[in-house]
């Protein structure tokens, strides 16, 4: 576990794995350390943020490494089901990238379950890895400048489902009807990081 | 309950708390006035708890009227503000009668003015926060001519004062000079990219914004040529896109970010670079950090 600062008000904790960064951000979570105000997973890495008057980032690194972690800290353990239809303006591109067939695609999609790895760009937007490996493709050359709220999305590694409109990159193979982010419920975001996800076609 | 009705917005006005904290994870970012020393010493002004909302203003231009009798402040980049015929300025509690305008005029130096009222701006908190967060769009719309702002019940004690003197922000020809903690990706940077960082002028462009501040100036050449998975962000990060132009991220900054951060601006500085506007310079000064693992 390496830890490198960020200014004077954050520690960027570098892990091996996502399950590693949810592990600590658990323990984190559960020692209520004092300062520390926010707690940022993403891929690899925890970035902790704290409050410079209550904490310093020597002593906060050597109680991160202190810290019990429990084996298996992902979430609430959810699974939540995505109905999709697959009418995505770029399903034919990602069927000629990586020689599936469009039924081939909508197959290895619904097939695996994915897992949310952290949220990031936008409120709600999450990073589901975990899914088929042959669905890897690129982002789009060229970001739309607006997508529709519900796209469910492919890029690098990742699905995603945008839960509100907003500029994107990545290649949209459908959409759901599905509301991914309610500011009155708690928490706002449905995909949070650990839920379990699967997504199941509907009839167009 | 006393309600402030816009008249006239100027460029940006927006309402602002200290920002949401504890939805990191899920994506919201922290939004918050640009200047909090400068919005907490309006609040203190009118003997407001300093976390209470304000009026963040961008050069100015705000024109504003209270349906009853009420107390302002005006602190960040000095301006005149007029209530009525009686001028007034920044740094001083200011009685405003009921149906009087409060107008503000435009700032020679700095970018943004704070305006709290006592008893704070009580419009309906989103994810406990009042704050505008222009790159996600929670919190309130920005305000507009019409716009109603509730006003809260004022604590009972307070003991006014004349006026609060403050550093004025840095003149439009000066540069900035700003402390840089380098971390937590410099080691993806060639050892070159360090002197050219703390030894050159940048200068700020104008697609700036409470996102982040552009800055121009020479390219940092990268070591580590990789892309990077998405990390976590603080406030004053310099992030260096790829042959682009560095950012250093402001109050309404996306919660993670794709490309290496070289630096970052620490706390007791990051306020300072609310207050630049395009064209102005910023100089970096390294300052050490004692916190890195030993490799």
């Amino acid at each position: 576990m390496q830890t490198r600062p960020c200014g004077d008000t954050g520690l960027l904790v570098e892990l091996d794995d996502n399950a590693e960064v949810h592990a600590l951000a658990g323990a984190v979570r559960a020692a209520g350390i004092p300062g520390v105000v926010e707690l940022v997973p993403a891929l690899e890495t925890l970035l902790v943020v704290y409050d410079p008057r209550l904490a310093r980032a020597d002593r906060l690194a050597a109680r991160l490494r202190e810290l019990p972690r429990a084996a298996s800290a992902l979430g609430d353990g959810r699974e939540v089901e995505v109905p999709v239809r697959y009418d995505g303006e770029d399903l034919a591109f990602v069927a000629r990238h990586t020689g599936l067939s469009e039924r081939e695609v909508v197959a290895a999609h619904t097939g695996v379950p994915w897992r949310v790895a952290f949220c990031g760009f936008a409120p709600g937007f999450s990073y589901l890895v975990g899914g088929d490996p042959r669905l890897e493709v690129p982002r789009r050359d060229e970001s739309r400048l607006a997508v529709p709220p519900g796209a469910v999305a492919l890029a690098g590694r990742f699905a995603s489902v945008y839960p509100r409109r907003s500029p994107g990159g990545w290649q949209l193979v459908g959409h759901t009807a599905l509301s991914l982010w309610d500011q009155d419920a708690e928490p706002p975001a449905l995909l949070v990081p650990g839920r379990r996800v699967r997504f199941v076609e509907v009839a167009a | 309950m006393t309600t402030l009705t816009v008249v006239d917005p100027g460029p940006l006005a927006l309402v602002q708390d200290r920002g949401r904290t504890g939805y990191a994870d899920l994506g919201v970012g922290r939004s918050g006035a640009a200047d909090l020393p400068a919005m907490e010493l309006a609040n203190r002004l009118v003997g407001n708890p300093h976390d209470a909302a304000v009026v963040e203003i961008t050069l100015g231009g705000l024109r504003l009227v209270a349906d009853a009798p009420a107390w302002i402040a005006v602190t960040g980049a000095p301006v005149p503000v007029r209530v009525g015929v009686r001028a007034r300025w920044s740094g001083e509690p200011v009685p405003v009668p009921a149906g009087e305008c409060v107008e503000l005029g435009l700032a020679t130096q700095g970018l943004r003015c704070y305006l709290a009222v006592r008893g704070g701006i009580e419009v309906a908190p989103v994810l406990g926060s009042r704050s505008t967060d222009l790159l996600s769009g929670l919190g309130p719309a920005p305000l507009t001519a019409g716009s109603t702002l509730p006003v809260g019940t004022p604590y009972p004690s307070w003991r006014p004062v004349d006026t609060a003197p403050g550093a004025p922000p840095p003149a439009v020809d000066q540069d900035l000079h700003l402390p840089l903690v380098l971390g937590p990706r410099d080691d993806w940077f060639e050892p070159e990219a360090r002197s050219l960082l703390l030894g050159s002028r940048f200068e700020v462009t104008p697609d700036s914004d409470r996102v982040g501040l552009r800055i121009a100036g020479p390219t940092l050449p990268r070591r580590v040529t990789r892309e990077l998975s998405s990390e976590g962000v603080v406030r004053g990060s310099v992030q260096v896109p790829p042959g682009g132009r560095p950012t250093i991220f402001g109050p309404d900054h996306p919660v993670t970010g794709g490309y290496p951060v070289i630096g970052v601006v620490p706390s007791c500085a990051v306020h300072l670079t609310a207050q630049l506007r395009p064209g102005q310079g910023i100089r970096f000064h390294e300052r050490a950090s004692d916190n890195r693992t030993p490799d």
